[in-house]
């Protein structure tokens, strides 16, 4: 493993993208920060720039308007970036699924390495998550 | 110079997808630009090919925070329409899940404002006593956000007796820290000289812009759709209207911790007054006509309209978001103000992009509003074509003199 690979792993820093969710799944990945859960402790912390990522967290099914502005994003992270979509409607479109501006889950267009379902998805499960994803370098 | 600095979709202090365009003279904001709909979903649509009993769930997924409200003020227009009264424990139940989550929006807004001022302690204090709302939202409820607990003409889920010491020693224990905490905002002489006179919305503004909820109630504007247009349990309760004459960011805060106090008067008295009996008077038929829900939302008045063709669905669902009035009021609260305040200011009535997210419609048959890449590549080929026959032209007639 290349000494990148392994400081990847040893702190992996998120950046979060609401790409047209009900902001449930954005709270509780904010929840996962705080006292009870901390994930600060295991290295994982939420940065304010893609350009400090290694790994983007997509809630939400993504509307048509959003979508140019998620890729953009995509782009500009530094690769390997892994890619986890939190949710129901970040999985599968979840209940907004037939809406006339949705354009499709997130993996139509990015390639997903981790899966959270659940609406919203306990942070336990985002945790179990990220951790999962890591496991995936 | 006017400048302007854009700021978002994806900003750091933006928790959903907006957009700001401040302009700015120095640190002066002189006008704020604010365009939404990243995330319109076209729920008022879907809504009208669900049956009346599956909207709720629907409805509870337009904002995550307020996921009680909005399926609340639904399922109040039609009780209204099919004349429908729910009984008495159902009336209890929903004040005592409505609350909780009244204490949980508030305490989330609180932990957001700590940390926008550079206040990480609060933030993650209050975060971790929110956990104990969420702890009891989830034993009453059964899950930690969209509970799934109304339904029209009542609840879903009972509140069993053995929850009700578990609910009460959370409730205990909750109330001495959001004393403290008023105690911790109220008497800190940083806070007071950071949020005092920041963002100040005056009474008049507020009515005149139809601010809602804490927003308006910080500015002296004592509206709350649970006094004013009274419903279920509040009537039957004793809690007062919290308001405050300042209308800075500081009387938001204030106003929001004072209501923590008085959501938690509203659990104890509901709790007390739980009588067995049943929790759901069911709605057999909703007949032709249209009716409107309000219910307080913890950011404001949700408004809902439906109308019926007496079929299972909703013909018409119309919603609208107290955040859809208060997003307005920062065009007058943040003029004037340092950009540095910028980002507090525009939190400090609880935004909530997700519940307001309109279309904006672009009319295509006036091309001269809206030009995108191939039209305006299409203008320069033209002026190109253009002065390129003007120079054959000239060098024609250049050519006839000759």
């Amino acid at each position: 493993m290349s000494l990148f690979l392994k400081a990847l792993k040893k702190s992996p820093w998120v950046f979060h993208v609401n790409a047209g969710a009900c902001n449930n799944c954005d709270i509780e990945i904010l929840d996962c920060l705080t006292p009870r859960f901390d994930v600060e402790r295991f290295g994982i912390k939420l940065v304010g720039s893609i350009k400090h990522a290694d790994a983007l967290i997509i809630s939400g099914g993504v509307t048509a308007n959003i979508l140019p502005r998620v890729l953009e994003i995509y782009e500009q992270a530094p690769k390997p970036c892994l890619v986890v979509a939190v949710g129901s409607c970040g999985c599968s479109g979840g209940i907004f699924r037939d809406a006339y501006n949705m354009v499709g889950p997130i993996d139509h267009y990015l390639p997903v390495d981790v899966f959270i379902p659940g609406c919203p998805p306990r942070p336990e499960a985002l945790i179990a998550g990220i951790v999962k994803a890591l496991g995936k370098l | 110079m006017a400048k302007v600095i854009p700021t978002g979709p994806f900003h750091p202090i933006l928790e959903e997808p907006e957009f700001f365009k401040f302009h700015v003279d120095g640190e002066t904001i002189t006008k704020i630009d604010i365009r939404i709909g990243y995330s319109h979903r076209g729920i008022e649509l879907l809504s009208e090919d669900k049956t009346w009993d599956q909207v709720p769930f629907l409805v509870e997924r337009i904002c995550g925070i307020c996921s009680y409200s909005h399926p609340y003020g639904y399922c109040l227009a039609v009780e209204r329409l099919a004349n429908c009264e729910i009984p008495d424990r159902a009336k209890y139940i929903r004040a005592i899940v409505a609350e909780l989550e009244r204490l949980h929006s508030h305490l989330l807004w609180m932990g957001l404002a700590g940390h926008f001022i550079g206040y990480n302690t609060v933030f993650m204090w209050v975060w971790k006593w929110r956990e104990l709302v969420l702890d009891a939202l989830e034993l009453t409820t059964g899950n930690r956000n969209h509970y799934a607990n109304i339904k029209p003409g009542g609840v879903r889920r009972d509140i069993e007796d053995y929850m009700i010491p578990k609910l009460e020693k959370w409730i205990d224990e909750l109330e001495p820290k959001c004393e403290m905490l008023i105690k911790v905002v109220m008497d800190d002489p940083v806070l007071h000289a950071r949020l005092k006179g920041v963002g100040v919305l005056t009474k008049q503004e507020a009515i005149d812009y139809c601010a809602l909820g804490p927003t308006a109630r910080a500015s002296g504007v004592a509206i709350d759709a649970r006094a004013d247009h009274p419903f279920d349990a509040y009537p039957l309760l004793d809690w007062k209207v919290i308001s405050l004459p300042d209308g800075d960011v500081f009387a938001k805060a204030a106003v929001r911790l004072l209501e923590n106090l008085e959501s938690i008067k509203i659990i104890r008295q509901a709790i007390k007054k739980l009588k067995p009996g049943p929790i759901v008077n069911e709605i057999k038929e909703v007949p032709v006509g249209e009716a409107i829900g309000l219910y307080e939302a913890p950011r404001g008045e949700t408004f809902h309209y439906i109308r019926s063709d007496g079929s299972n669905m909703p013909i018409r669902h119309k919603v609208r978001a107290p955040s859809y009035m208060n997003i307005l009021t920062n065009e007058l609260s943040c003029v004037g103000a340092d950009l540095a305040d910028g980002g507090l200011i525009t939190a400090a009535h609880d935004p909530c992009y997700s519940c307001t997210e309109r279309l904006s419609a672009v009319n295509d048959s006036i091309p001269e509003n809206v030009l995108n890449s191939k039209e305006i590549a299409r203008l320069s080929r033209e002026k190109t074509k253009s002065i390129a026959e003007k120079f054959q032209l000239e060098s024609n007639v250049t050519t006839d003199k000759k």
